[in-house]
């Protein structure tokens, strides 16, 4: 089992490597003169669609998509337990089924004072 | 030690000890260089199907110069963006933006590690390979979000964070869905799914297949889904600010996602590689194929939703639908475990429809004119 994790443990070292060397190469290509390389500062301003950039792009953000944040967390800790729940669930019975809904219903109760609440609205 | 399958001798790998160099990077080096030739024969034929698919849905005729048919049209792409300008914006962060590209790119490579290409011939079978799969498939997200942020641009970072909002929404009915099928099989490893499937599972589990489908397409920002990229506002979105090569590399992660999702929904829901006559890679060839075309046909058919729509259709529709899923999924699983499939087929057909029909009734996705 441990050998499987070290194909994908090589394999990621393969992928990084590949993305790497696919963006070295215009790096290269540059430097032997075949892409051309003329920097000007209206070719290297920001693009706001011909609109001269008021400001930082890095401005504080609105908040809603924190809330969405916060939410997604407890619910995919629940996920997380669903999982070696699902694979055993033969073994479990109806005793295990029955266990598995009381948590989803414990969760659900946050989710739906999240409904009430308005959080889950787009305003 | 071979394994003889649909008449093909496999060379059975996992069968040798992990020395160098008779089974370990021998099997290694075999599937990594398949799963590359895999990956990036099919994304050039996705670039090619999706651009003559859309030419002919909207009546014209699509890419047609480069070679019979524009076969060629993806080769001359990648050569062109090539050889064009790299482009760093003066005021960007440059290390984010230099290296956002690769933390994309990666994992969607990565995903294809547990995608079986027929009985046993995978990289890694791992016994979690599912929850491997959700677990890496959202690692893109962090790429894209360090392009919108490190190109210092307003659409491009309101892009990003439409993109994560997205993803992050659509991450919870997207992994309850998956869970019905775990139901089913009884396993996490991807192999044990295909094996379970004496029929496909889009049989068993109609419901849960359109939310894989539904969901997985709003994650890997497909048209109708499309609004963290949507030209007409924000221009491109978090890759506004790319050119030449990185840009490329962003094209090839939206295509490479593309075909682990057709992947994905093609082993857990169509039965992978399983299939008369042809070999088992033609057929999971064909399958993904299949899968790619329906993403392509909604592209065409539906209009860009908005965000608020976007937001109230994972967290309103997709994820309660999703619960009763699994919820009933359960209970057929645990009460009824050697029921006749056909009955169990109609049955989940019909709660399918009733549930669908039900909850579009009870509830509307934002209608009309909103301001967001």
């Amino acid at each position: 089992m441990l050998q499987d994790y070290g194909y994908i443990a090589l394999f990621v070292v393969a992928a990084v490597l590949f993305s790497l060397v696919a963006i070295t190469i215009p790096v290269i290509l540059r430097f032997i003169k075949v892409i051309p390389s003329k920097p000007d500062p209206v070719k290297l301003s920001t693009y706001e669609c011909g609109m001269e950039t008021i400001g930082k792009a890095w401005v504080q953000f609105n908040p809603r998509y924190y809330f969405y944040a916060l939410v997604f967390l407890a619910l995919d800790v629940l996920v997380v337990f669903l999982y070696p729940w699902a694979v055993g669930i033969r073994e479990l019975g109806m005793a295990g089924f029955g266990l598995a809904l009381l948590m989803v219903a414990i969760i659900l109760v946050g989710y739906i004072y999240a409904w009430k609440k308005k959080v889950l609205e787009w305003k | 030690m071979n394994i003889v399958y649909h008449g093909i001798a496999v060379p059975d790998m996992k069968q040798l000890p992990p020395d160098w160099p008779g089974g370990f990077f021998w099997h290694w080096l075999v599937f990594t260089v398949i799963i590359f030739t895999f990956v990036f024969t099919l994304v050039m034929a996705f670039t090619w199907v999706e651009r003559r698919g859309l030419g002919r849905m909207q009546s014209r005729l699509g890419p047609n110069r480069a070679g019979p048919f524009g076969i060629l049209q993806p080769v001359a792409d990648a050569i062109k963006v090539l050889l064009k300008e790299d482009i760093v914006p003066s005021r960007s962060d440059r290390i984010v933006h230099w290296l956002a590209p690769v933390v994309a790119f990666f994992p969607a490579l990565l995903i294809f590690a547990v995608v079986p290409f027929q009985n046993g011939a995978l990289l890694a079978d791992l016994d979690i390979g599912i929850l491997y799969v959700v677990a890496i498939s959202s690692v893109s997200t962090v790429g894209i979000f360090m392009a919108g942020w490190g190109s210092s641009n307003k659409f491009s970072l309101l892009g990003a964070m439409r993109n994560v909002a997205a993803v992050v929404s659509y991450e919870m009915p997207l992994v309850l869905a998956v869970i019905g099928v775990v139901l089913i099989a009884g396993s996490l490893s991807m192999n044990q799914i295909v094996l379970a499937q004496d029929i496909p599972l889009i049989l068993l589990q109609p419901l849960g297949f359109l939310i894989v489908f539904i969901a997985g397409c709003a994650e890997i920002n497909r048209s109708p889904f499309d609004l963290m990229e949507a030209d007409s506002e924000i221009v491109a979105g978090f890759h506004t600010e790319y050119s030449g090569m990185k840009f490329a590399m962003f094209y090839l992660v939206e295509y490479a996602e593309a075909l682990a999702l057709s992947a994905i929904i093609a082993t857990l829901f169509l039965g992978g590689w399983r299939g008369p006559v042809l070999p088992p890679w033609l057929w999971l060839v064909i399958k993904v194929f299949a899968v790619f075309f329906l993403m392509v046909w909604t592209r065409t058919t539906l209009p860009r939703i908005r965000i608020d729509q976007l937001m109230a259709l994972a967290w309103k529709f997709l994820f309660p639908l999703a619960l009763i899923n699994l919820a009933i999924t359960g209970l057929q699983v645990v009460a009824w475990p050697d029921a006749l499939p056909w009955t169990m087929i109609i049955v989940n057909f019909a709660i399918a429809a009733v549930l669908i029909v039900l909850w579009s009734r009870l509830f509307k996705v934002g209608w009309g004119r909103v301001e967001v």
